[in-house]
Order: C-alpha cells, then sequence, then structure tokens
C-alpha cells in the first residue's frame, strides 16, 4: 500500500486519511504524559511493583481453605443480597422504567420516573451502600437497599429504551379491540420488549451478584468484608481462596442466566438445554456491566 | 348503524382535516371512502373508534354517542368495532393464534389474558376462522413469518373474533399486489355478507372500489363530494373528488 | 396455502391450543420455581436486625442534618484535585484497556485467529478479567504497586479488557466476508486484510465501545479510593472516618455532577462521530 504515495495524484489515494485523526492522536498523547506526570506514574514504580508482584503472587498461592465456614456464610449472604436486590429491583423498576417511557406516559409522569433513575445510575453501589450502612446500620440489609437502588438504574433505563422502541402500530390495533389498559400491555407491548427484559434482568442479576461481593467493603454485609479484613491482615492465601469462589460462583450464575434465557427467549425445554449446538440467543449489547 | 353528524377534526388549531362531514351507513353492505391522498380518509375512519380524538362532531353508534365516551364505555364500543390496518399491525412476536385472541381482549379479564387462559369457544371460533381465511394450520406460526397476505387475513380474522357490528379497513390492499388485493377484498365482501354487517373501507383504488362496493363515498379537501352508488361514478365525478383530468384514461 | 394435510383440520384433539408445548412449560415451571425458592430461602435466612430498621427514618432525618450545609469550601482545594485525579485514572484506564484488549479480541475472533484453542484461550482471559470486580482488581493492585492512582489506573484498565475484547471479539466476527473475501484475492496480507478488511467495518463499533467504557470507568473510578487506589474515593474514605457529613455531601455532589456530564458528553460524541 505504500506504494500508492508514489503516485502524483495524492487525492486518487483511497486510504489518505485528514489531518484531524492524527491531531487527535497527538493531543491524546500530550494528555496520557501530562496525567501520567500528575499522578506520579512513571517507568520506574512499575518497575519496583513488578518485583513486588513476584513475592505477591507467591504468597497468594496455594489458596488456603481452612477457614471455609467463614467463606460460606459470606457467600451465602452475598448470595441472599443478590437474589433479594435482585427481585426487588425488578418488581420496583419495571412500573418506573414504564411510568418513564415518553411514547406511552405523558410528560408529568415520565419526568419525575427519569429523575429517578437518573440519580439511582449516578452512583456506584458502593457508594450508595455507605449512604444506607448510615441508615440501616452494618449488615446485609443495606447491601440489598443498596443494590436494589443500582437495578432500578440500570433495569429501569433499559426497559424505558425497550418501550420507547416499540411499534405503535402494534399497540393501536390491541388497543382498537377495545381491550382495557393492562392487557394492551400484556398482548402490545410485552411481547415487543419481552426477549430484551428477559437479557437484562438476567445480566442484572449477573451484576448483582459481583456487586453483592464487593458491598461488605464498605460494611453492607456479603463476602466483601471478609475479603477486605483478609487484605489487611496480608492473608493473602486466604484472599485467594475467596476470590476463587467468588469467580466460581459468578460463573456458575453466567451459566444459570444463559439457561433462563434460553427457556424464555427461545423456548427451549430441558432436552434443548443438554443438546449442544443451538446457541443461546443473541443479546444486544448492554451498554453497562 | 353509524351515524356521523357534523364531524371536524384539525390536529392544529385553524387547519381542519375534515370538515363538518355527515354520513349515514346503513346496516349491511360495503361502503367504500375513496379521495386523494391527505384528504382525511384515514382520519375519518380514525375518528370513529376513536383511536383519533375528533374535534367537534357527534359519531352515533348503535344509539350511543361514540364520541362523549371514555374509560370503560368507551372500550366496550370499540370492541364491537373492527378495524383492519393497511400494514396489518399484527403483533409480530405472537402467534397467530394470539393474535386472533387478541381480538377477545375486550371480553376476557387482563389477568386471564396475560396467562393465556381464553375460553374454549373463542379458541374454536378461532380456529374456524383460520378456516375460513385459508390459514388451516397456522395457528402456532409467527406473526413475522407470514407473507402480507397472509398476515392481512390474520388482520382480518382479529377483528372478526370480536363479533363486530361494524367493521372499519384502512387502506386494507395499499401495502399488497394487485392479485392479493382482490383476494383481500373478496374475503372483506364474503364476511360483510355471511355476517351481515357493514364495512367501512377507505382506499384509493378507484376500480376496487367499483368492483367491490355497494356505495362509494368520495372526499375532498375534508368534506364529502360525492356519496352513491358505484354505478354513478363517472369521469365528472372522479374529477370533482381528485381535481383535473389528465390522470383520467 | 390451505394445503395443509386434512389430517390437521378435523379431529378435535389437534385443534386444542396451548401457547407452550408441555416440555416448554416444564422448563419456564421450573425456572419460576428456583426462583421463588431463593427469593423465600433468602428472606427467612438473611439477618435483617428489626431495631436497626425501626430506627431508619430518625437515621435518615439525622444524616440530612448532618450534611446540611454543604461544606462548599472545601471544595476548592481536596475535593477539586482528587476529582480531576479520579477523571485522569478513568481516562488513562480506558486507553490501556483498549490498547490490551484489541489484540486479545482479535485472538477471540475465529474469522481472524481460525484456531479454536487459541480463540478459546483468549476467550477465558476476557471472561476473567469481566469476573473480576474493579474492586477487587484494585485491591490486588494496591497489594503490588501501593496506595495510589498508578494502582486505580491498573485496576481501571484490567477490568475494562474484558468488557472491550468481548464486544470488539463479536464486532470483528460480525463482519461481512465480503470485502474481506475480495482483498484475500487480490493476495492482501493477513496484516493488511485487517487494517483495510475489518478495522473499516469495526471502526465505529469499536469507538463506541470506547465511550460506554469510558462512561463506566468514570463511575467505578469513583468509588477505588474506598481501597486506596487513588481519586476522589480516597477523599470520600477521609470524610467518611472522620464523620464529616457535610464533606461527604459535598464529594456526593460532585460525583454526581461528573457523571452526568460523563455521560451527555459521551451521548453528543456518539451522535457526532459515530
Amino acid at each position: 500500500m505504500r506504494a500508492a504515495t508514489d503516485l502524483p495524484a495524492p487525492l486518487d489515494n483511497p486510504f489518505r486519511s485528514s489531518v484531524w485523526p492524527r491531531i487527535a492522536g497527538v493531543a491524546l498523547l500530550v494528555y496520557v504524559v501530562w496525567a501520567c506526570a500528575q499522578m506520579d506514574i512513571s517507568w520506574a514504580r512499575v518497575e519496583i511493583g513488578l518485583e513486588n508482584a513476584a513475592h505477591f503472587f507467591s504468597r497468594l498461592f496455594p489458596p488456603n481453605f481452612t477457614r471455609w465456614e467463614i467463606l460460606v456464610k459470606g457467600l451465602l449472604e452475598s448470595l441472599q443480597i443478590a437474589v433479594l436486590a435482585s427481585a426487588l429491583g425488578i418488581v420496583l423498576a419495571l412500573p418506573i422504567g414504564l411510568c418513564a417511557s415518553r411514547n406511552l406516559m405523558p410528560a408529568w409522569a415520565s419526568w419525575p420516573a427519569r429523575f429517578l433513575i437518573v440519580t439511582a445510575r449516578s452512583f456506584h453501589p458502593v457508594i450508595v451502600a455507605i449512604v444506607f450502612v448510615k441508615a440501616v446500620g452494618f449488615g446485609a440489609l443495606a447491601g440489598v437497599l443498596a443494590l436494589t437502588v443500582a437495578s432500578i438504574g440500570f433495569i429501569g433505563k433499559l426497559f424505558t429504551e425497550a418501550i420507547e422502541e416499540i411499534s405503535l402500530k402494534q399497540v393501536e390495533a390491541v388497543r382498537a379491540t377495545g381491550a382495557p389498559f393492562a392487557s394492551v400491555l400484556g398482548f402490545g407491548v410485552l411481547p415487543q420488549v419481552f426477549s430484551r427484559f428477559i437479557g437484562f434482568a438476567t445480566y442484572q442479576l449477573d451484576s448483582n451478584l459481583r456487586n453483592s461481593t464487593m458491598v461488605g467493603i464498605v460494611g453492607a454485609g456479603g463476602i466483601g468484608g471478609t475479603l477486605f479484613a483478609a487484605f489487611q491482615r496480608f492473608d493473602y492465601d486466604f484472599v485467594c481462596a475467596i476470590l476463587l469462589s467468588i469467580i466460581a460462583i459468578i460463573m456458575a450464575g453466567e451459566l444459570m442466566a444463559t439457561a433462563v434465557r434460553r427457556i424464555f427467549i427461545g423456548n427451549a425445554t430441558f432436552a434443548d438445554l443438554w443438546r449442544r449446538g443451538r446457541a443461546a440467543p443473541k443479546l444486544q449489547p448492554l451498554q453497562d456491566d | 348503524m353509524l351515524t356521523l353528524q357534523h364531524l371536524s377534526k384539525s390536529y392544529v388549531a385553524g387547519v381542519p382535516v375534515l370538515q363538518d362531514v355527515n354520513l349515514d351507513i346503513a346496516a349491511r353492505g360495503i361502503t367504500a371512502i375513496i379521495g386523494p391522498s391527505g384528504t382525511g380518509k384515514s382520519t375519518l375512519i380514525r375518528c370513529i373508534n376513536r383511536l383519533i380524538e375528533p374535534t367537534q362532531g357527534a359519531i352515533l353508534f348503535d344509539g350511543t354517542d361514540v364520541a362523549r365516551l371514555s374509560g370503560a364505555g368507551l372500550r366496550h364500543a370499540r370492541r364491537h368495532i373492527g378495524m383492519v390496518f393497511q400494514e396489518y399491525n399484527l403483533v409480530e412476536r405472537l402467534t397467530v393464534m394470539e393474535n386472533l385472541l387478541s381480538g377477545r381482549l375486550g371480553y376476557v379479564s387482563a389477568w386471564r389474558a396475560w396467562r393465556r387462559k381464553f375460553p374454549p369457544a373463542d379458541i374454536r371460533r378461532a380456529f374456524e376462522l383460520l378456516d375460513v381465511v385459508g390459514l388451516t394450520g397456522f395457528a402456532n406460526q409467527r406473526a413475522d413469518a407470514l407473507s402480507g397476505g397472509q398476515r392481512q387475513r390474520v388482520g382480518i380474522a382479529r377483528a372478526v373474533m370480536q363479533e363486530p357490528k361494524l367493521l372499519l379497513a384502512d387502506e386494507p390492499t395499499s401495502s399488497l399486489d394487485p392479485k392479493t388485493s382482490v383476494e383481500i377484498m373478496q374475503l372483506l365482501a364474503d364476511i360483510a355478507r355471511s355476517r351481515e354487517i357493514p364495512v367501512l373501507i377507505n382506499m384509493h383504488d378507484v376500480e376496487l372500489a367499483k368492483r367491490f362496493a355497494d356505495r362509494v363515498v368520495g372526499m375532498s379537501g375534508g368534506r364529502i363530494v360525492f356519496d352513491g352508488p358505484p354505478g354513478d361514478l363517472d369521469d365528472g365525478k372522479l374529477k370533482v373528488i381528485y381535481g383535473g383530468e389528465g390522470w383520467l384514461h | 396455502m390451505a394445503s395443509t394435510p386434512t389430517a390437521m383440520q378435523s379431529p378435535v384433539a389437534a385443534r386444542e391450543w396451548r401457547r407452550f408445548t408441555s416440555a416448554q412449560r416444564l422448563a419456564r415451571f421450573a425456572v419460576y420455581l428456583v426462583m421463588t425458592a431463593a427469593i423465600v430461602a433468602s428472606l427467612q435466612t438473611i439477618e435483617i436486625i428489626p431495631e436497626f430498621l425501626a430506627d431508619a427514618p430518625e437515621q435518615v432525618v439525622d444524616l440530612l442534618s448532618r450534611m446540611w450545609p454543604v461544606d462548599w469550601a472545601h471544595y476548592p482545594g481536596t475535593v477539586h484535585e482528587a476529582l480531576v485525579e479520579t477523571l485522569n485514572i478513568a481516562s488513562l484506564g480506558t486507553l490501556l484497556a483498549l490498547v490490551l484488549a484489541l489484540p486479545v479480541g482479535i485472538l477471540a475472533a475465529h474469522n481472524l485467529v481460525p484456531s479454536t484453542p487459541i480463540n478459546l484461550l483468549a476467550k477465558l482471559v476476557l471472561v476473567s478479567s469481566r469476573s473480576v470486580n474493579s474492586l477487587v482488581w484494585a485491591l490486588l493492585f494496591v497489594g503490588i504497586f501501593g496506595p495510589g492512582p498508578l494502582a486505580g489506573t491498573l485496576a481501571i484498565a484490567f477490568r475494562s479488557i474484558g468488557f472491550v475484547g468481548k464486544l470488539c471479539g463479536e464486532a470483528l466476527e460480525e463482519a461481512h466476508a465480503g470485502p474481506i473475501e475480495a482483498l484475500t484475492a487480490a493476495g492482501a496480507s493477513w496484516t493488511s486484510r485487517l487494517t483495510f478488511g475489518y478495522w473499516p467495518q469495526v471502526k465505529p463499533a469499536f469507538w463506541s465501545i470506547a465511550l460506554f467504557r469510558w462512561d463506566i470507568n468514570v463511575r467505578e473510578s469513583a468509588v477505588l479510593g474506598l481501597v486506596g487506589a487513588g481519586g476522589i474515593g480516597m477523599a470520600l474514605d477521609a470524610a467518611l472516618n472522620l464523620f464529616q457529613w457535610d464533606r461527604v455531601a459535598v464529594i456526593l455532589i460532585a460525583i454526581f455532577a461528573v457523571v452526568v456530564i460523563a455521560e451527555v458528553v459521551v451521548t453528543q460524541l456518539r451522535k457526532r462521530v459515530i
């Protein structure tokens, strides 16, 4: 392709890039250098770190499962937090998301609902957990409430977007049959958004599972508190055991989420689930995780 | 059966789309509404079941003024008025059977509808109607897997499921090829005859209107400018409806 | 179209209508059952202290009264610097993730690297990156590099590799084969096929993914400081430990503002660029 530059008329080069990408590239480079200097990031620090890393990893292994009772108790509490927060979050997010959709609802209903969703989305669950720990004390309840807020933000936003993209012609036809509002929702709206809803509901369960292992860092229950404490005591082999267990649970959760998607979107039976080949229904890429 | 009195509609104040429309639909027969695009044919049809809110006037249907109804009253009126749409407006992700049963939503509680527990009589009628419209065996197909003509047949069957006292059709053949259009019109004519209900169709194909309608209503500029049997529709009348004459012959 | 076998038409049994087959209903029922069981079991066993719950409204009122008036004077020095550091962590982390994720994403795309073991290995890397929460990554890097923004930047980067790599890999696999076949037919090398066949097709997706991830990372980098990995979270942690709720309030408002601004910027950029 280099040969193209030898041609007399450079305009004929189909791969000639405009100047702007180059300017943007240089600006980006300048920014990287500036930011590294600001934050005291240098190769020397990375080098020191890399020496530490070997030592650090040797202390992670082998994982130490001797205190498995604490481990299991913490994991169970994380699971409980994730299950309850997902259930509560979904139940609350559906009406809020419906209210927020501008094509079905009047402005006086959609604006407050949209504001609620934006607020719920703006804060990381761990920050929300801090506030709830203050309000309802240390423990799992604060974690449940914090992740419920996060679920409302995430599902509410995606559900609203899904409803706003539906075809109103289909809704109009159901309305024309004299159906009551609840039946219009059930036959005109829900079928159009159902598969996407299952997609992000299972995704949220996944995400709550991950976050329920973290809210413990600020005292909101689950395995996170144990993990943080182990870190601070340099109890790295226990840390390793906790991390491995968390990863195993999250992977099991993902498998279950895939099965649920196949059952509800792909109408799969148990026999289909065991059979290979039929891929899980493809999800629309989600903007959050 | 249906009487429209002084019906007017303006989307923007001062720019009326329908102006003082008065129309009397008898208890039987097919009435075709023809007229140039943008003359308010669709608005007129949609005002009758209040998918569009009329600005003024009365819609007397079966003794009540639909224009004054709201809430449950309006829903009860709507379930006696079947509607067929230009783009079929089927719920794409539901099966043919579910689309047909959605015609019964005005009669079945939302709780039963959500669980798909429809009365056996409804399901039996749905199967019979599938036979009538020539879609035997399609009950469990998803609506988005059907061709245009098949979809419109489902659309008609859904409207008939309501056991309507009046059938409205908004450009039912405009998205279909000529052969399928004739088939669909024939189906609507058969239904009008066998069920003894009036059918109000708006269409822009004058030849189809002449062939199937018992009565033709011509609209122009939001007003009715012709009303009579299809035989009376000569070139002079068409000129009044559509304006110009270069397009004739 | 009425050419269906007559056997389907008449027997009464065939005319029964069920939305789903019994096997499909069994599967759905099982999901409902598991869900209900999980919720009931969690409700029964989760530890909730009733006294704390009864106390909650009072505590919320107390919290709000401690937060008000907001300590705006705290913003100019400490909070502002921490906020800029947070944005730097998010941006540098995202850039580093893009650089690291692209090769992994390419290795995961079967149409570019037609070797199933390599694809699976790359996918394993991506899955592990996503399975570990950014706070855990932060803990690990604080353990290695000590507290500070370096650990935060690396945590953001390593957490993002999975997200960016997975979506890039999928975008590559969905690229149209036509232009690539044309290049292959013209004898183009693997690299020029990548540069001139795939890259133009996935470019919009790539920048869109990058912007999305940056938006997410702005949110995530705000909490990393709670475990010592730099940014505004450290200021938040300090204020929390000293129960300076009026300062906590100003920090929360700052986070809210920057997150909303980031979202608006991303939405606008997406409209312009893509």
